[in-house]
């Protein structure tokens, strides 16, 4: 774990949201509003946030499947948006993506074997005779059974449609896996198989996962380090320990805090939050989560508030004028 | 139940599916199946009414009508097939590039396609029969130029939706070039309104032969096709009326087929517009 395999630098995404006929009610949506982080070699970031705090967007820009506003992302060194279409699409080799809705992602037309081998085929990483030979290994690597190779997508739960997904995904032997909440359509049980598929993967293939979830302890199960988000801003960026055992930011204690859990002693007071998450075409100004937020002052209703690493450790970084 | 089960348990559709079938059988038989051949004239036996010999009559220059209204129905077929196979693949491919790419290309494309809707496709094809020779094939090309916007507005729409399927953004994100997304994830799942589109299509295309051939600007005598068999008939409709009813029956019923088996097969491959 030393070199940045990932870096995203000052990253936005905006949305002009339409308005009426006559353009009146529009607006843009900054739904990744200038995120700046770095992911190292063979780590998991875990990516944490409500929905529409603009997580699975952040994940579509690290991969370029999205052009950013503005900002860049740098994947092993090398400029995303500088690459020519030819010369990034060879690169989408080394890097993935995983997808929540198990039932959405695989093409309902084709066979599973077809689907886990069409990588191989369009990089042409394996002679014609080989490809089925590698599909079957891969199906039983992530624990799909041989016979299933001529099978359609419909015929599958979501758990096994979602190996059918990692298969597929792992087919082109990337480095980089950006998993979009890969559990969370699925039964608690069946999604700790998956998790636990992801660990196991991540130390035989030396992966680097960027692992978007809304669920803590997914997201602590897995880890490394974690990016708190909120409303297209990152405001806590720590390793997952000091995350979880001193977090700064009130947002995130008020997350942590609302966090169900079985043992008495560790059962921290539910910090509850008032009010909805604002509107993302209409945020408040300074630190958006000022109107929620327990301990806002003045400051925090004007000035923008940076992420910035903590006085006491510098990994741990929040973006709290007070904390 | 699977889609042919569906499909048969639609009367509408089965019997529609029937005439079609039927219709297909006589084209492709016809040699067979004449008793005479069309072009035959017999000077003896004009405009001879429904006999043993002639069970359809004979016509104004005694050719069986029988044998001419089964080489007849070769014309619509071929006319029907080819002239939407061509408005298919120009609207399939030019909805597909809109839909898939948006933007520009998208906005490009679709002005085009409503300046294309704001001629009356019928007499845009009479202004361009006039400049060319009336000729099967010509007919047919122009048909297809002209028919294809309908299939180009469904194609765009179904790959709006497509595009934004997770399975559509990993086949990008695998690294497949646009046109292998588009070939491989995105149009065959957007084949069933195309099939449905498909099938009417060919119904309103063996009218529009028939309207053509009627006017005397289709299928050129004495090649026969139940638009210039029908022309000839409302001459002599005091004398001869099988001489009208037959191709007009003929077209009447085929064009119905053709409609029965594509709503029906609309209903069965996309029930959401069933409830319509």
């Amino acid at each position: 774990m030393s070199t940045a395999l990932l870096k995203t630098v000052s990253l936005v995404k905006s949305f002009s949201a339409a308005g009426n006929l006559f353009g009146r009610g529009g607006g843009t949506v900054h739904a990744v509003n200038d995120v700046s982080l770095e992911i190292k070699s063979g780590e998991t970031l875990g990516i944490v946030g409500e929905s529409g705090s603009g997580k699975s967007t952040l994940g579509r820009l690290m991969l370029r499947l999205l052009e950013p506003s503005a900002g860049r992302v740098e994947f092993d060194g090398v400029d995303l948006a500088s690459l020519p279409r030819r010369e990034l699409r060879r690169l989408r080799r080394r890097m993935q993506i995983v997808f929540q809705d198990p039932y959405a992602s695989l093409n309902p037309r084709m066979r599973i074997g077809a689907i886990i081998a069409e990588g191989m085929r369009v990089h042409d990483l394996a002679p014609r005779a080989e490809v089925k030979q590698q599909v079957l290994d891969l199906m039983e690597r992530v624990g799909l059974s041989r016979d299933v190779f001529d099978r359609y997508p419909h015929e599958f739960s979501g758990g096994q449609r979602q190996r059918v997904g990692i298969a597929r995904a792992l087919a082109v032997s990337p480095s980089f896996i950006v998993a979009d909440e890969p559990v969370s359509a699925l039964d608690v049980s069946i999604g700790a198989q998956i998790l636990n598929l992801f660990i196991d993967l991540q130390e035989e293939r030396k992966l680097t996962y960027a692992f978007i979830s809304h669920d803590l302890r997914v997201i602590e199960h897995i880890s490394h380090r974690v990016a708190v988000m909120y409303l297209g801003r990152v405001v806590e960026l720590a390793p997952a320990r000091s995350i979880y055992t001193s977090p700064r930011h009130p947002y995130t204690q008020a997350l942590l805090s609302a966090v169900p859990t079985v043992e008495e002693k560790g059962r921290v007071e539910r910090v509850v939050l008032g009010g909805e998450v604002p509107s993302p075409l209409n945020p408040p100004p300074g630190c958006a989560f000022h109107p929620r937020c327990p301990l806002a002052e003045e400051r925090c209703r004007i000035e923008v508030p940076e992420l910035k690493a903590q006085r006491e450790d510098a990994t741990h970084q929040s973006a709290c004028h007070l904390r | 139940m699977s889609t042919w089960q569906r499909l048969r348990s639609n009367r509408l559709a089965l019997s529609g599916g029937i005439v079609v079938a039927l219709l297909a059988f006589v084209a492709l038989f016809a040699p067979w199946l004449a008793p005479y051949d069309p072009g035959e004239f017999n000077a003896a036996e004009v405009l001879q009414g429904l006999s043993r010999q002639h069970p359809l009559g004979t016509d104004g220059i005694g050719r069986d009508v029988l044998s001419r209204m089964i080489y007849g129905s070769r014309i619509s077929l071929l006319v029907g097939f080819v002239s939407v196979g061509i408005a298919s693949f120009i609207g399939v491919t030019l909805g597909a590039l809109a839909g898939y790419f948006r933007g520009i290309v998208d906005t490009v494309i679709m002005r085009f396609v409503d300046v294309m809707l704001t001629f009356p496709t019928f007499f845009l094809i009479l202004a361009v029969i006039a400049y060319l020779d009336a000729t099967i094939w010509n007919i047919m090309v122009v048909i297809g130029v002209t028919s294809w916007m309908g299939v180009c507005r469904l194609v765009r729409a179904e790959l709006l939706s497509l595009r934004e399927r997770e399975f559509m953004i990993a086949a990008e994100g695998l690294g497949m070039s646009p046109l292998r997304v588009i070939l491989r994830h995105g149009l065959p799942n957007a084949m069933a309104p195309v099939f449905v589109a498909f099938i009417l299509g060919v119904a309103g295309a063996i009218l529009t032969e028939s309207a053509l051939s009627f006017l005397g600007i289709g299928v050129q005598p004495p090649t026969p096709s139940w638009g210039n068999i029908l022309t000839e008939g409302k001459d002599t409709l005091e004398v001869a009326w099988w001489l009208s009813v037959c191709p007009g029956l003929a077209i009447l019923i085929t064009v119905l087929g053709y409609n029965l088996l594509g709503e029906g097969l609309r209903d069965v491959l996309d029930p959401r517009l069933k409830s319509r």
